[in-house]
C-alpha cells in the first residue's frame, strides 16, 4: 500500500466511525480528490462533513478552529504546505493558545496537514519544508507522516492529544510504499520511533534521526554506508516531531557515541538544532563528536530539478555527514 | 484623512434630546451597571491597582443589552478587545470579570485571560482583530448542522474591516448558509484612527458584496433597536441567511487609559451622543433612582474583589 493510499484509507475509517469529524480543504472534493489525492472517495461518501473551501486558508483554520469549539474534531488540508503561513494567526494566535489561555485546559481537537517539501520542481512557494516556523508553540504538536507509521493511529492520537496539531505529509512519500525498509535492513517501532536496522539495533556505529520524509534517503545513505564503508547505522524516525520524546532515542546514541539529525528545511534554529541541543545535554562528555546535522541549503528551493538538487538534501549528504560525524 | 464619499463611513450629527423611551428597570440597570463597571476600571488604573490594559465601551453599552434578550442560551457569542459590555449583558457576573482583571479568586478563567480573553460557557472573546469571524463560521458551521435553531453572533468593530479574516468568514458563511450574526460596533473610531481614514466604501458594501443582509442602525433606543434587530436575528436563525447589523455608536471614552486624541469637537459629538446623559434628561427620576444603585453595587463590589486573595493558576506546561 501506498502512503497516500495508507493516508487516506485512514481519512475514510476517521469519517466513517466518528460522525464529529469534518474534513475542510481546497478542490478536495470529487471527482477532483485534493491536489494530491489524498482525499478522493470522501466528499461523495461523506457530503456535508468534507466540504472543498474556497480559497482562504486562513478562513478554514479558523473554521476548523470554531468545529472544535464545539467539540467537533476537524481536519484541514493545506493544499501546499507552503500556504499554511496564511493560517498562522488562527493556528498560533486563536488554537494553539486558547487550548491554555482561558486558565483551564479547552480540548480543541484539530488537525492542519500540510503536503511539504521539494523534489518535484514546484519551486520555491510550492516546495517549503516550513516545520521550524510551528517550533515550541505551547499547546501545537507536530507529527510527519512516515514509511512506518500507520496514519490511522497517528490521527486518532492527534485528536487524543485535544490539542491542535500539524501533521507534515512530505510530498515525496505519497507514492511510497508503507512499511518498507528494502531487503537489506529490518524495521519495528519502538514507542513513537520506528527503527531500521542491519540485525541488532544496539550494533549501529552511528544513530540517524530523521523524521518520515527523509527516511527513504537516510536508508539509501545507510545500505551505501554499509556496503561501501562498513559502517552500521540506526535509522529513527518518529511520528511526532515536536515535542519530542527522546527516551526511546538516548540510550542507543548513548551506546553509539555518535548522531546525525536530518531535516528537510534549512538549518538552524530548527528541528535539527533543537535534538542536537538536547541530545548534546542529556549525553554531554559520552558522544564521541558533536551531534552533527543534515539540514537542506539556507536558500529557496528553485524549480529547476538541476538547481533543486543542489538545494535539497540528498542521500549523499547524509552519508557525508555520517562520515565526518565518525571522524572519517 | 481620505475623503468620504458616501455618508455611512462614519457616524456623527448630533442625537435629539428627550428622543429616547422608557427601559424597563432591568436593561437600565444593565447598562449602567457596565458604565459604573467601565467608569471603575478607570478609575482603579489611576489608583494604580490594575496592570497591563483594557478597552472600555463607555458610549456603547446599550448595544449589548439591546441584543441580549434576542440572543438564546444555546446560541454563542463571540466577542473582541472591548468585550466588557457584551460579557456582563451576556453572564450578568460582574463580580467574575473584575476578579478575572485584578486577577483575584472567582476569576472567570482564572487571570489567565483578563480583559481580553474570556471564556464562559458558550461566551469567547480574544484579542487578536477579526480573528474570531472564521471561527464562529465553524461553530455556525456546527450549529446548523447538530443544532438546528443556534445562531453564533459575533462582535466586531468598523476598524475589524481592516482583516482578511473577516472577508474569507463572510463568503463562507452566505456560500454554505450559516446561521451567523455579525454585529458591527461602529464607532467612528479605531483606536486613534478615524474610520474615514481606514475604511474605503461602507459596511454595508462589504456585506452586500458577499451576499449577507445588511442593517444599519443609529438609533440609541434600546426599545427601538430591539424591534428592528429581531426580524434580523430570525433570518440568522431560522433561515441560516447570515446578516450583517451595523450599530453606528459613539465611543465615549478613550482607546485605552487616557489615549484618546481625537479632537474637541469630534469628542463632544460623541458625548452629545451619549446614551447615559441622553437618558438622565429624558426619564430623569427613573434614572437617578438606579444609577446610584448600580454606582454603589459596583463600588462594593470593586472592594470586595480587591480584597480577595490573589488567583492561582496551574499551567499546563509540559
Amino acid at each position: 500500500m501506498r502512503v497516500a493510499d495508507n493516508l487516506n484509507s485512514a481519512l475514510h475509517e476517521l469519517l466513517e466511525h466518528d460522525p464529529d469529524v469534518y474534513l475542510l480543504g481546497e478542490d478536495i472534493a470529487d471527482p477532483y480528490g485534493g491536489a494530491f489525492k489524498i482525499t478522493k472517495g470522501l466528499s461523495t461518501r461523506f457530503p456535508g462533513r468534507v466540504l472543498s473551501t474556497p480559497i482562504s486558508e486562513g478562513g478554514i483554520a479558523g473554521v476548523a478552529g470554531g468545529l472544535a469549539l464545539t467539540g467537533d474534531k476537524a481536519i484541514v488540508e493545506i493544499m501546499f504546505g507552503d500556504f499554511v503561513a496564511l493560517a498562522f494567526d488562527q493556528i498560533v494566535n486563536f488554537a494553539s493558545k486558547s487550548v491554555a489561555m482561558y486558565g483551564k485546559s479547552l480540548p480543541l481537537r484539530m488537525v492542519v496537514r500540510c503536503p511539504t517539501g521539494g523534489g518535484r520542481g514546484y519551486g520555491p512557494t510550492h516546495s517549503q519544508s516550513p516545520h521550524k516556523h510551528f517550533i515550541g508553540i505551547p499547546g501545537l504538536s507536530l507529527y510527519e507522516v512516515s514509511p512506518f507509521h500507520d496514519n490511522r493511529a497517528v490521527l486518532r492520537e492527534m485528536f487524543a492529544r485535544q490539542e491542535p496539531c500539524i501533521l507534515f505529509e512530505d510530498k515525496v512519500l505519497y507514492t511510497r510504499h508503507m512499511y518498507d525498509a528494502g531487503e537489506l535492513f529490518k524495521w519495528d517501532v519502538d514507542r513513537d520511533v520506528a527503527r531500521v536496522y542491519l540485525d541488532d539495533p544496539a550494533a549501529a556505529d552511528c544513530v540517524i534521526i530523521a523524521p518520515g520524509g527523509m527516511a527513504h534517503r537516510a536508508m539509501a545513505a545507510m545500505r551505501g554506508l554499509l556496503l561501501e564503508h562498513e559502517v552500521n547505522c540506526l535509522l529513527l524516525v518518529p511520528s511526532r516531531i515536536h515535542p519530542f520524546d527522546l527516551d526511546p532515542v538516548i540510550p542507543h546514541v548513548a551506546r553509539a557515541g555518535a548522531a546525525v539529525v536530518c531535516e528537510d528545511g534549512p538549518g538552524g534554529a530548527g528541528w535539527g538544532a533543537e535534538v542536537a541541543h538536547r541530545l548534546h545535554t542529556a549525553l554531554w562528555g559520552r558522544l564521541a563528536r558533536p551531534v552533527g546535522t543534515v539540514h537542506a541549503r539556507d536558500c529557496i528551493i528553485p524549480a529547476a530539478p538541476h538547481l533543486e538538487k543542489e538545494i535539497l538534501v540528498q542521500e549523499s549528504t547524509i552519508r557525508q555527514t555520517v562520515l565526518e560525524v565518525l571522524g572519517g | 484623512m481620505g475623503d468620504v464619499l458616501t455618508e455611512e463611513a462614519g457616524p456623527g450629527g448630533l442625537a435629539q434630546l428627550g428622543g429616547l423611551s422608557r427601559l424597563a428597570d432591568d436593561d437600565l440597570r444593565t447598562m449602567l451597571l457596565i458604565r459604573h463597571f467601565e467608569l471603575k476600571l478607570l478609575d482603579l488604573f489611576d489608583r494604580g491597582e490594575l496592570s497591563g490594559t483594557t478597552h472600555t465601551c463607555l458610549g456603547q453599552e446599550y448595544v449589548p443589552v439591546a441584543l441580549a434578550p434576542l440572543l438564546a442560551p444555546l446560541d454563542h457569542v463571540f466577542s473582541n478587545h472591548r468585550g466588557h459590555g457584551h460579557y456582563i449583558a451576556r453572564h450578568h457576573d460582574p463580580h467574575g470579570l473584575l476578579a478575572e482583571i485584578m486577577g483575584r479568586e472567582g476569576a472567570i478563567c482564572a487571570g489567565v485571560g483578563g480583559s481580553q480573553h474570556i471564556h464562559r460557557d458558550r461566551y469567547l472573546s480574544t484579542g487578536v482583530q477579526g480573528e474570531s469571524v472564521p471561527v464562529a463560521a465553524g461553530v455556525a458551521l456546527h450549529l446548523k448542522n447538530r443544532e438546528v435553531g443556534s445562531l453564533a453572533c459575533v462582535y466586531i468593530g468598523d476598524g475589524t474591516f481592516g482583516e482578511g479574516a473577516v472577508y474569507e468568514a463572510l463568503n463562507m458563511a452566505v456560500l454554505w448558509r450559516l446561521p451567523l450574526l455579525v454585529v458591527v460596533e461602529n464607532n467612528g473610531i479605531a483606536q486613534s484612527t478615524p474610520t474615514g481614514s481606514q475604511m474605503s466604501g461602507t459596511v454595508r458594501g462589504r456585506a452586500e458584496a458577499f451576499g449577507a443582509g445588511h442593517t444599519r442602525l443609529t438609533s440609541l433606543d434600546v426599545n427601538e433597536l430591539r424591534t428592528g434587530l429581531r426580524p434580523v436575528v430570525d433570518l440568522v436563525r431560522h433561515e441560516h441567511r447570515p446578516q450583517v447589523v451595523e450599530f453606528v455608536t459613539h465611543r465615549v471614552g478613550p482607546h485605552s487609559k487616557g489615549d484618546d486624541t481625537r479632537p474637541a469637537q469630534v469628542l463632544r459629538e460623541a458625548r452629545s451622543n451619549d446614551w447615559y446623559d441622553l437618558y438622565a434628561a429624558a426619564h430623569p427620576e427613573h434614572f437617578s433612582s438606579l444609577d446610584a444603585a448600580q454606582r454603589e453595587l459596583i463600588a462594593d463590589i470593586a472592594e470586595e474583589v480587591a480584597a480577595r486573595p490573589l488567583s492561582t493558576w496551574e499551567p499546563p506546561c509540559v
